[in-house]
């Protein structure tokens, strides 16, 4: 499994591993920030990010704005459920005020400024390399293998229900919502899982057929190099020009 | 010959089922090749299951290597020698990555990375499968899939090899292939296969698993 892709754009070429750790500071550091500056430059080290991460910008922003459609609600309704100075006036006496507004725009700096810079760096690589990268990390191994599993597996399970499926239909089968088609459904549940556990059971059968222990040994070519180092570096630098950046503004204030 | 695998008198069933197996015989010997045949459901994969310890049997014993074998301690040392290759190859190939996968055996068996990669190269060119080596083992193909669980147990270097209907899932030019491949190991094989063409051409002998009894008869060249 290669670690990093060659010749791909600048940040696949960092090691998975930094690329991890460099996510999660990023968010720990964006959440605890509170002033419009700083949010405002993380969002645009976000953006940047993107521009460097080699993905299809457009296509990645429409996700993104997908996430804001779970909390589009909140942030509309934040301004008019803030107590504080009044701004706005709508009809029937409903008021809007200045720190609502305040908060809307830092949660939904803050989300978009995580997500994208998570989809950056983390959201380009395969899930099997994700899964290396976090066992070299010494995330708990069950874990890792519950992710690996779940990467291996999801097609079989998917392919089986889609199969039951096309077999159902075959058969004429057309659901709605009465109770036939609650049972059918229950019985395509039912087996799918009696098939899931017994399949367990064979793939147990074949791997102690290996001489399986208890240990999955992952193959990977993870190496730290100078440009991991860089990068690291770089990204410490920013996150670090971030607090300083919030620390002056909250002191101007 | 030296017989390496014998079952004798192999009596099973699942819990709550009417017996698969009632009093089943079967050897193998070195270098020998032989098909074991039967209808749907007759135990076939029951009984190759038994014989590497991953079902125990109600009533009969399992020589191995010229020991007898009973409890799990037993049968770990006769997995290594035995290479089993199930009628499934997803239930085998669980690994993300096809090297991963092949190298699983190797690294349990207590072999250095760089040993085990060694191995891993050393079989996929003896099955001329280099080009698979760094694939996602789910996105191969089912011909693909069947060939890499080939690779997995020969990378063990068994001294027997027990096949569950290895030509399942093959268009009739990868079948010629594995053929070709079966047809050159040394090593002594135990063959389910529903596809008489295949059998007549890789084996000496045709054991047949009917009633949960073994009837052996010669066939095939
Ligand atoms: N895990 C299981 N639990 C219960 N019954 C099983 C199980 N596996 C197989 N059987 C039953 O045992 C019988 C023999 O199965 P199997 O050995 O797979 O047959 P074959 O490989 O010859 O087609 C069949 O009737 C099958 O339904
Ligand atoms: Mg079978």
């Amino acid at each position: 499994m290669a670690g990093r892709a060659r010749g791909a754009a600048p940040l696949r070429q960092v090691d998975p591993r930094a690329r991890i750790v460099s996510a999660l500071a990023f968010a720990v550091v964006v959440t605890g920030l509170s002033t419009l500056g700083a949010l405002a430059l993380a969002m645009a080290a976000a953006l940047l990010a993107l521009g460097c991460s080699g993905l299809p910008a457009a296509r990645t922003l429409k996700r993104m704005a997908m996430m804001d459609g779970f909390i589009i609600f909140m942030l509309l309704i934040l301004p008019f459920s803030t107590p504080g100075t009044p701004a706005l006036t709508l009809p029937f006496g409903v008021v809007a005020t200045v720190e609502g507004f305040r908060l809307a725009v830092e949660i939904g700096l803050t989300a978009n400024a995580v997500i994208l810079m998570l989809m950056a760096l983390v959201g380009t690589m395969e899930p099997v390399m994700l899964g290396h990268a976090l066992a070299r990390l010494r995330v708990p191994r069950a874990l890792v293998h519950l992710l690996l599993f779940t990467v291996r597996y999801i097609e079989v399970l998917r392919a089986e229900y889609a199969r039951s499926r096309v077999a159902m239909r075959a058969r004429a089968f057309r659901p709605g919502s009465n109770r036939h088609t609650w049972v059918s459904l229950g019985h395509l549940i039912g087996m799918m899982l009696v098939r899931a556990l017994e399949r367990s059971e064979r793939i147990l059968q074949a791997m102690k057929c290996r001489g399986f222990t208890g240990r999955i040994p992952l193959l990977d070519d993870f190496s730290w190099q100078a440009t991991d180092r860089r990068f690291c570096a770089l990204f410490g630098l920013g996150l670090l020009a971030l607090v300083a950046l919030e620390v002056a503004l909250v002191h101007l204030a | 010959m030296s017989i390496l695998l014998e079952l004798e008198d192999i009596q099973f069933s699942y819990p709550g089922q009417p017996p698969v197996l009632r009093g089943a015989s079967l050897g193998l010997a070195a270098g020998e090749r032989v098909a074991l045949v039967g209808p749907n459901g007759s135990g076939k994969s029951t009984l190759l299951r038994i014989a590497l310890g991953l079902l125990r049997p109600a009533r009969g014993t399992i020589r191995a290597f010229g020991e007898t074998r009973q409890r799990e301690a037993d049968f770990v040392d006769l997995r290594r020698r035995i290479g089993l290759v199930f009628q499934d190859p997803d239930d085998q190939l669980f690994c993300p990555t096809v090297a991963e996968d092949i190298a699983f055996g190797p690294l349990n068996l207590g072999h250095s990375r760089a040993e085990a990669l060694r191995m891993v190269d050393q079989v996929l060119d003896q099955l001329a499968l280099g080009h698979l080596r760094d694939r996602i083992t789910h996105h191969l193909s089912g011909g693909e899939k069947r060939l890499v669980t080939l690779a997995t147990v020969l990378v063990m270097r068994p001294d027997v090899l027990l096949l569950d209907e290895p030509t399942n899932a093959l268009d009739p030019e990868n079948e010629e292939r594995l053929l070709a491949i079966l047809q050159a190991l040394p090593q002594a094989i135990l063959l389910v296969s529903h596809d008489p063409g295949f059998r007549a051409r890789l084996v000496q002998r045709e054991e047949r698993l009917v009633n949960g009894q073994v009837s052996g008869n010669s066939g095939g060249t």
